[in-house]
């Protein structure tokens, strides 16, 4: 059935636009777009430099409900979680990606840490950002065999771990630096852009936080002002 | 879903009589609209964006050919598997195959509105598979057992009573027995109610605002993150699209992105915005073992190089609907089928035939706000004239219309009858308005005076006006407002 499907729809298109399939030269020129894509307009508060991209993101996630909070040293990771759960009453254990291990994290006693895919029962989960777009304050992230999917979305309380160097201007730095580390053409399973807590407005347009994703998205950023480039991938 | 787009007088008539529905739709107006126009103003380059989205639809429709197959083979070069369906039977028939296959009993959606398209629910739960609203609003019209009202909102038309009504009525069975007052202990319930449904369901279904064409990845935009659990925590990720969502690459994806939200809700990005490109991967720690995308035709291929081609840009944000004074008049289900407002009258034609929607194009004042907000500059309002012509000519008009239309042709073709007769005409509206200056009842008219009056004209008709005004001052007419 598919495959007849697939002939008759394709023909149906060839038929409404007046033509047979595309001719050769404008199949190699549609190639050559998807071969080497080109970012369209960007709009300009997305192009400048480093420091100002930073302070944009931290500007703009803090306006979608997202709290950011800045450590000069990843040796603090643990101090951050710490206070993180102590500060909204939360139970002392939490689940990471297992990307996170070495990170600086488990530099606590107070909290129990498990590396691993979260569970039902999991309220704290905590994930690497790949990257993150200044222009909206949104984080980029993406999954693999060390960074569960589920992770930004099932605990009720998301903390996102992310390296000021790895804040870029626009969506297209993203796509940029995913082909560079997955080849061309070629994406992670599942790849995340989450711009503040989960919301709905479902009912008579009031926000409510917290409708299936998390309800807390705490994004803790990792830097001193200085840009440094070993996070590239 | 059954259409009653042919009652479309009644369900209006009946719409603007329900108090609930005028408090919702007040809402609409309020909230979409300013918060569009907010997000709008505070980006330099929206307009300029409007042009680039448009532009590379254009290019896609096109090309539509070669960018679908092109995203097929990256979808099954990554282990996925395309179903490409003519009609919505069979669309329907292969996401059943695909539940069987893995013996799924209930299966969790996102919102989809190609789903609604195919009818989707009643067909699954009449074979066996229980279907599992899980966007918030489309639960709450699952549980009211009523097609959705709102492209982006499917439940704007349900006060917090009612929701509150329907969730203690329905979550009894959760031992859920108070009812609940806010909003937010009303998402909270829900929420807790659908994450067992999440983590028993054996199948997820989102549709996707995007197919990517360079990297065979399907894009779904939400607030919520329910179409995320939806396709993270299953044997088996179903997508339903409809063939024109394809988009060339990650880029022109980024640029539409832009304008959807700001048109959509008025948020520079929705909450979640989520690209999903074939299984879970070897070694993956997480994600759907299996992923299929159906692609729906459902006569789109032959819309593609007609006049009416335009309406495969859109791409559903509701920007039309939110302005449109007729919506916000009478809400979606009045238009009495899946797609509502000005994008709706334009579309639904096309799908059901003109004999059953014939009144959809003329729920239109014709004041042209939809496509001044459309992020697409779909020319909307071309596409309503060019139906109600059609019906004209093709006789599907009422005689009494059509009759009506051709004496005011045969007036407005000869000036000096046409200057005659509303000259007798606004003497008479002034002499029975009486002292008040308005008219509690006219003779054919019954549908515009039975709900307020009509105003008197004021003073003589235009073209008086202006003789009398081009005698008083030569030509300066012209500028002076």
């Amino acid at each position: 059935m598919s495959t007849d499907a697939k002939t008759l729809i394709l023909q149906r298109i060839r038929r409404s636009m007046g033509r047979g399939p595309l001719p050769e030269e404008a199949k190699l020129s549609l190639q050559r777009r998807l071969a080497d894509p080109r970012p369209n307009l960007i709009p300009a508060r997305a192009r400048a430099d480093h420091g100002a991209l930073v302070r944009l993101f931290i500007e703009k996630a803090e306006a979608v409900g997202a709290t950011v909070e800045r450590i000069g040293d990843s040796d603090r990771l643990g101090a951050c979680l710490a206070d993180f759960l102590k500060r909204h009453n939360l139970p002392g254990h939490a689940v990471a990606a297992p990307a996170l291990q070495g990170s600086g994290l488990e530099n606590t006693e107070l909290v129990t840490l498990r590396f691993g895919v979260p569970e039902a029962s999991d309220q704290t989960g905590i994930a690497p950002a790949f990257r993150a777009i200044a222009e909206t304050g949104t984080l980029a992230m993406i999954s693999g065999p060390d960074i569960p999917a589920t992770m930004n979305f099932l605990p009720d309380n998301h903390i996102a771990i992310l390296h000021e160097a790895d804040i870029v201007g626009a969506m297209e730095d993203v796509f940029a630096a995913l082909r560079k580390k997955y080849g061309s053409a070629t994406m992670p399973r599942t790849l995340n852009f989450i711009s503040g807590p989960s919301r709905t407005a479902d009912i008579e347009q009031k926000i409510v936080e917290g409708a299936h994703g998390p309800r807390r998205l705490h994004i803790v950023l990792i830097g001193n002002g200085q840009k440094n480039a070993e996070t590239d991938g | 879903m059954q259409p009653t787009s042919h009652d479309f007088t009644a369900n209006a008539h009946k719409a603007l009589q329900d108090e609930n529905l005028r408090k919702a739709l007040k809402r609409v107006e309020a909230g979409f609209t300013t918060a569009r126009a907010r997000a709008a103003a505070a980006l330099p380059e929206f307009e300029a964006l409007r042009d680039q989205a448009r532009d590379i639809k254009n290019h896609v429709l096109e090309n539509l050919d070669f960018y679908l197959e092109r995203f097929a083979a990256r979808v099954e070069e990554q282990g996925g598997r395309v179903h490409w369906c003519a009609t919505p039977a069979e669309a329907r028939e292969t996401i059943l195959a695909l539940c069987r296959s893995v013996d799924a009993r209930t299966v969790t959606k996102g919102k989809s509105m190609i789903a609604e398209e195919i009818a989707l629910n009643p067909f699954l739960a009449e074979n066996g598979v229980e279907p599992i609203e899980t966007d918030l609003g489309e639960y709450i019209i699952q549980l009211a057992d009523e097609p959705p009202s709102h492209i982006i909102g499917p439940a704007v038309h349900k006060t917090q009573d009612q929701v509150a009504d329907l969730f203690l009525e329905h979550h009894r069975r959760y031992g859920k027995n108070k009812r609940l007052e806010e909003a937010e202990d009303l998402v909270a319930e829900a929420r807790e109610v659908l994450r067992d449904k999440y983590l028993a369901a054996d199948v997820g279904i989102t549709g996707a605002n995007f197919l990517v064409a360079e990297t065979g990845s399907t894009v779904i935009v939400t607030n919520e993150g329910n179409g995320d659990l939806t396709q993270l925590l299953p044997k088996m990720h179903i997508v339903v699209a409809s063939l024109e969502k394809v988009v060339p690459t990650l880029e022109d994806t980024a640029t539409i992105l832009r304008v959807l939200a700001r048109s959509a809700t008025g948020q520079e990005m929705s909450v979640y915005t989520t690209f999903s490109t074939g299984p879970r991967r070897q070694g993956d720690a997480d994600g759907p073992p299996r992923f299929h995308v159906v692609l729906l035709d459902n006569g789109r291929s032959e819309l593609v190089g007609s006049d009416k081609g335009e309406l495969l840009r859109c791409i559903r944000c509701g920007a039309c609907m939110n302005h449109c004074p007729v919506y916000q008049a009478v809400g979606g289900h009045a238009y009495g089928w899946v797609y509502p407002g000005p994008i709706g009258a334009a579309l639904d034609p096309y799908f059901l035939g003109l004999e059953e929607t014939r009144h959809l194009p003329n729920a239109s004042t014709f004041c042209g706000r939809c496509e001044e907000v459309c992020p697409m500059r779909i020319p909307l309002p071309r596409i309503l004239r060019h139906w109600r012509e059609r019906a004209f000519s093709h006789h599907i008009a009422p005689p009494a219309e059509r009759w009506g239309v051709k004496l005011w042709a045969a007036l407005a073709a000869r000036p000096a009858l046409y200057r005659a007769f509303t000259r007798v005409a606004l003497w008479a509206l002034r002499l029975f308005s009486g002292r008040k200056g308005a008219l509690r009842r006219l003779p054919f008219l019954g549908g515009w005076t039975d709900g307020r009056d009509l105003p008197a004209p004021a003073g003589p008709g235009f073209i008086d006006q202006w003789r009398a005004r081009q005698k008083r001052g030569g030509t300066s007419g012209e500028h002076d407002g």
